[in-house]
């Protein structure tokens, strides 16, 4: 990817130029004009630039050379924050494996520094939420009743009553939360990827959302009742019942019947 | 040989002949003795299963910490009884029929079926059994042709029938304190009411809700509610989203019902009134989970799919002079399914029938 990305950087350099000039000027502008939205990650000139690169090679095909979008392949990007390039570069959903219904969670595509250095970029094309901090996400620090009301008002009509997930129209589904990391379970609420919607903190607090992920990990822990079976409710527990239990009741009747040899 | 004889010969046989038992196979263990011994073994070892299984489960109870309090403890011990169980009970069910099936004697019984119907002299007792019990009672009618004993015939009829409804009237009674079918026709919210976060109460303001946002509202002063409150609020549930203002399709009437690309509709489905609230903010759709049914936002949630057919009650909005997202009014028609009379509901406005369609 490095190589890639530097092999570009000589073709397209005077392009590269005049996008540095911009993006700084929309940067400065972005941090003067909304300085406690995007003060807290520490982003250097260098880390901007430095994405810029990575972007230009990656993620420009579709989203264009500015960020900017194209109508009805990608949108624009300018504003969505580094909280956005995060969650959906870091859980592997972007650069998309193809084009559908859903992207698709995979293996990501690229190393957290690198990820860092996308989300300065993109960071500095206009005010938006940016990445939490540790301690925003340390589920340990939450209140798990709290987080479990509201859960089960805002979260448990699509990802199921204890996160296992669940479908909704036309292919589309709400993804299972067992294995999300902290960090990203945050920034999807913060910035509501794909058919989620948003959860700003106007609208679920830090501290509420905290408390979420603290729900979301006591579900982890093993379950008191035995297997799980996905956690995805009646279809899997009746799957069980009729070819699993009743299965074996028939096997059972057949042996009973049966002549001894 | 003999039955395709007849089937090619003129005439159909009379009935059936008994073809009689099968021919009976000895069993390996009644032919050998090496092979009864085993199967001998076998069952002692189910047996043994069974033995073990219940000390097992034993062991699990008295033996594992019964006052850990964490989940993988708990389920440790659960498992353990009940595989414990488990085994105590299927180690003896499996060996008590492989006894039976290998090694006790193997022998064919032949079941004869009895005829159904009684004898005629039964059935005779039967019928004058009921003839002398009217008699006795006196409430036939006499060989005159007059019924005798009218007072006692009246009051029993009277009983049976009356007897029912001590157990009735309690049961219809308390199936709703309110047979007032206009408790459905208004919810908590009024004109002024402001619009709260559920489930804190907390009050919303306009700028609060950035496009791509859902809330979960309830009225305010919900939560202060002494009685009743989970009726009132499972009625005045509201769902509300900003979208971006370009893509909202007003609809004829409610231009005003809406703030700035804020938009609520009631939560309750108007097929059989479950929470809608799957909401997939870049379809405007919002999908109910019990049945399917789809309503788009973005043009009045109107149904697209599934089996409702009404749009969802909208809740007009505006932004009062502190900013906070209020009520213009109650819904202007009943929310939630059907019912006997709604249609008769002084407040149903004409236009959103005509969203439905």
């Amino acid at each position: 990817m490095k190589k890639l990305a530097t092999k570009r950087y000589h073709k397209a350099a005077p392009l590269m130029l005049v996008l540095l000039l911009l993006a700084a000027i929309t940067g400065v502008a972005a941090i003067t004009t909304s300085a406690p939205a995007t003060a807290a990650t520490q982003v250097t000139g260098n880390d901007v630039v430095e994405g810029q690169k990575l972007f230009a090679a990656n993620c420009a095909t579709c989203h264009g050379m500015k960020a900017q979008g194209q109508e009805d392949i990608a949108p624009s990007l300018v504003g969505v924050g580094a909280a956005s390039v995060d969650f959906q570069v870091g859980s592997g959903r972007m650069p998309m494996q193809m084009s559908g219904t859903q992207a698709r969670a995979k293996m990501p595509q690229f190393a957290q520094p690198q990820i860092d250095l996308l989300a300065a970029y993109v960071a500095s094309l206009g005010a938006g939420p940016m990445v939490p901090t540790a301690e925003q996400v340390d589920g340990s620090l939450g209140n798990a009743a709290n987080g479990m009301e509201l859960f089960r008002t805002n979260c448990a009509m699509c990802h199921g009553s204890v996160g296992g997930g669940g479908a909704l129209t036309q292919g589309k589904y709400a993804p299972s939360l067992g294995k999300t990391t902290p960090t990203h379970i945050y920034e999807a609420m913060l910035t509501g990827p794909q058919s989620m919607p948003v959860f700003n903190q106007d609208n679920i607090s830090s501290k509420g959302k905290r408390d979420i992920i603290s729900y979301l990990e006591e579900q982890r822990k093993p379950s008191p009742g035995g297997l799980k079976l996905g956690a995805i409710g009646p279809v899997a527990e009746g799957f069980w019942a009729w070819v699993v239990g009743i299965g074996l009741i028939i096997a059972s009747t057949v042996w009973v019947g049966a002549r001894s040899s | 040989m003999s039955q395709s004889d007849q089937r090619q010969g003129k005439a159909e046989p009379e009935s059936f002949e008994d073809p009689g038992l099968p021919y009976h196979r000895p069993r390996l263990a009644d032919k050998d003795p090496k092979a009864a011994k085993r199967a001998e073994r076998q069952v002692a070892a189910m047996f043994g299963i069974s033995i073990l299984g219940t000390i097992i489960a034993l062991w699990a109870y008295f033996g594992l910490d019964q006052s850990a309090t964490d989940t993988a403890s708990i389920m440790q011990m659960n498992t353990a009884i009940g595989i414990g169980v488990m085994l105590g009970l299927f180690g003896i069910g499996f060996g008590a029929i492989h006894w039976a099936k290998t090694l006790m004697r193997d022998h064919d019984m032949v079941e004869e079926r009895h005829e159904l119907r009684s004898s005629d002299e039964a059935r005779a007792g039967a019928i004058q059994n009921l003839k002398d019990g009217v008699e006795d009672s006196g409430i036939g009618a006499t060989p005159e042709g007059v019924g005798r004993r009218g007072l006692l015939k009246g009051s029993l009829i009277t009983a049976v029938l009356l007897a029912p409804l001590a157990l009735l009237v309690p049961q219809i009674g308390n199936m709703g304190g309110n047979w007032d079918v206009n408790a459905l026709r208004h919810t908590m919210w009024k004109k002024g009411t402001r619009l709260a976060r559920d489930p804190e109460g907390t009050l919303i303001k306009a700028s609060d809700v950035t496009i791509g946002s859902a809330f979960h509202v309830i009225p305010e002063g919900l939560n202060e509610l002494e009685h009743g409150k989970l009726e009132e609020k499972a009625k005045a549930i509201v769902l509300m989203v900003r979208l971006d203002p370009r893509d909202l399709n007003l609809q004829p009437g409610r231009e005003d019902w809406s703030f700035d690309g804020i938009i609520a509709f009631s939560k309750v489905c108007t097929h059989v009134g479950c929470p809608v609230a799957l909401y997939e903010q870049q379809t405007h759709h919002l999908l109910c989970p019990c049945h399917q049914s789809t309503f788009d936002v973005a043009n009045g949630a109107k149904v697209i799919f599934g089996p409702a057919r009404r749009p969802l009650p909208q809740l007009p909005i505006a932004v009062d002079d502190e900013g906070y997202i209020i009520a213009q009014s109650d819904f202007d028609e009943p929310v939630g399914p059907s019912y006997w009379d709604r249609l008769k509901t002084p407040g149903s406005s004409p236009s959103a029938e005509a969203v439905g369609n």
